[in-house]
């Protein structure tokens, strides 16, 4: 009888428990996911639907404001251009990092460690500081308003954290390998193209996922960098888009749903990157 | 180790060693130069100090800095929710992966897009108002990004509510890779779970906590223009004007690139000061890796 007592209770103490856990859980989702369910209704209103029931769902559901919203091709545009920055930046970096990468993880020569710790504390150091002498330079160089200019400064400011990340990922790779390759009679460079990077899909992706991230997502480089409307990332466009619909929410609301889509999706399919880069450079492994 | 001659490091290090010195060996260089010149155009006369004496007695500038430092309130409060939703998703309860997907979204989102959303959603009749007054709480709508008081709070709720998200999976991740008969130990001898929260899992956070924190102080000093230019422009009046604004605004709207490079100096020196214990962590983790 007792015995069976006790188990009871500790069984509704876990369900207790458990319950306890899920309640707060699901406040987190809830705050998370009232933004996004808020501005999903809103675009899909009409201004005049809007004005009269903000909080409802929309009623009918009216798709309009993405015509709106993509009139002027001026949407797509700005997407190009982002795609280009992104593009051109992550792999002009990708290239000088995994070389450097390879210096860092397999050969001996002095100030290697100094220099590596310096270059990933770079990683911290916010682009805001850089920008006015990049600015000023860029002026000299007749480089703003141009794509390569921006590539260039994107490229640089996400080198550390490309170089710290292969590296990392470069000293994984069994030496045995390599050594047999050696033996094959390949050259370093052989080593590093045919055998360090196929090896290392998984972080590379992971690398170029963060850092196509961090340049799609910038504000400030670009607004400093690409002050003309046809050279906007997508970013600058969709702030200045923001404030010229402020009277209309419903079409503003539609142009950030818009945005967003691109990176949901490829949060959606490709979740593990997402997660492991992000905090990769935090935590091994 | 390869054996290599003693040159072929450097030919591979020459294209990352030229990239770094246009992105932040150069610029970090000429902002010391700018700040103690009258900078009008690419260059100016030497003014000694004279741009620093202009800034530390700026207004302007004393509210952006406690404004940067009043946002670093949101600190310890990311830390204890993303260490009590990371532990809890730790201890495996029914569907804690998309928990942990769902809780993630906001820190995949660009922050201008959140910026632009979350200046429509509260303004003083936008959803959230509407919302809370058909729940008959209309004593809570309040002008979250019009009243000058509020604004810099509500900003500091955006920014806990995107970067929350990267605070629960990285300690998620942490508790994930520690030994689980270490955190299990404490159920044996029936410590219950605040005690186990406080004497087990904390203690084998301690240095990731550490990192996160440093991270996010930096990123509350230094990283946060997107969210203060969306969402508020500095507004209203200079209620969320923070240094990077401040930078900004002098250096590409007021055209006086000197004094922005000052300013750019001593956000320059504060992060300096903070990489320290970061250099200092990965470096840890590295040996480690090797034991």
């Amino acid at each position: 009888m007792s015995s069976d007592g006790t188990m009871r209770s500790g069984r509704s103490q876990r369900y207790l428990a458990s319950l306890w856990k899920h309640t707060f859980l699901i406040v987190g989702v809830v705050l998370v996911l009232m933004p996004l369910y808020f501005t999903l209704i809103t675009a899909f209103k009409t201004q005049e639907n809007y004005s009269l029931d903000k909080s409802g769902f929309p009623n009918p559901i009216y798709t309009g404001n993405i015509e709106t919203a993509l009139r002027g091709g001026r949407f797509f545009m700005w997407f190009k251009n982002s795609v280009i920055l992104a593009g051109g930046s992550v792999l002009l970096s990708t290239a000088v990092s995994a070389l450097a990468a390879f210096a860092f993880a397999r050969m001996r020569f002095r100030f290697r460690n100094t220099l590596l710790a310096v270059v990933t504390a770079l990683m911290i150091i916010p682009p805001v500081v850089m920008l006015i002498p990049l600015f000023l330079l860029l002026t000299v160089m007749n480089m703003t308003s141009t794509y390569w200019g921006a590539i260039l400064v994107y490229a640089g400011l996400v080198t550390p954290f490309s170089v710290y990340m292969l590296t990392n990922f470069f000293k994984t790779i069994p030496f045995e390998i390599v050594e047999s390759a050696l033996l094959d009679g390949a050259s370093s460079f052989d080593i590093l193209v045919k055998i360090l990077m196929p090896l290392s899909g998984p972080a590379v992706v992971t690398m170029i996922v963060v850092n196509m991230l961090w340049v799609w997502n910038d504000l400030l480089v670009a607004l400093v960098l690409l002050p003309q409307d046809d050279l906007r990332p997508l970013m600058v466009g969709i702030t200045v888009f923001g404030s010229r619909y402020n009277s209309d929410v419903p079409v503003a609301m539609m142009g950030m749903l818009m945005a967003s889509i691109p990176m949901l999706l490829l949060y959606l399919f490709g979740q593990r990157y997402f997660i492991q880069g992000l905090v990769a450079g935090a935590v091994k492994g | 180790m390869l054996r290599t001659h003693k040159i072929t490091p450097w030919l591979y290090l020459t294209p990352m060693l030229l990239v770094l010195l246009f992105a932040f060996a150069y610029p970090l260089i000429s902002i010391f130069n700018f700040s103690t010149r009258r900078i009008r155009g690419a260059s100016g006369p030497f003014i000694g100090l004279e741009n620093y004496r202009q800034v530390f007695k700026d207004n302007v500038f004393h509210e952006a800095v406690s404004h940067n430092l009043i946002l670093l309130l949101a600190v310890p409060i990311m830390v204890i929710i993303s260490i009590l939703v990371a532990v809890v998703l730790y201890e495996r309860v029914t569907g804690w992966r998309v928990y942990r997907s769902t809780l993630f979204i906001p820190y995949i989102l660009a922050v201008p897009v959140i910026g632009v959303v979350f200046s429509n959603l509260l303004q003083l009749n936008g959803i959230l108002n509407e919302t809370l007054r058909n729940f008959g709480l209309g004593g809570v709508a309040l002008d979250w990004i019009g009243n000058p008081r509020m604004t810099l709070w509500s900003v500091m709720g955006v920014i806990i509510w995107r970067e929350v998200g990267f605070g629960i999976v990285l300690f998620l991740a942490r508790l994930l890779s520690i030994n689980e008969e270490l955190i299990d130990a404490g159920k044996v001898d029936g410590a219950n779970w605040w005690q186990r929260l406080w004497y087990v899992i904390i203690p084998q956070l301690r240095s990731v906590i550490e990192f996160y924190v440093v991270i996010s102080v930096i990123t509350i000093l230094a990283w946060i223009f997107s969210y203060i230019y969306t969402i508020s422009r500095g507004g209203p009046g200079n209620a969320t004007q923070i240094m990077e604004l401040y930078i900004f605004n002098f250096a590409f709207r007021n055209q006086l690139p000197g004094i922005a490079s000052a300013v750019a100096v001593i956000l320059f020196l504060v992060t300096l000061v903070l990489i320290v214990p970061i250099v200092r962590y990965r470096s840890g983790s590295e040996l480690e890796e090797m034991a």
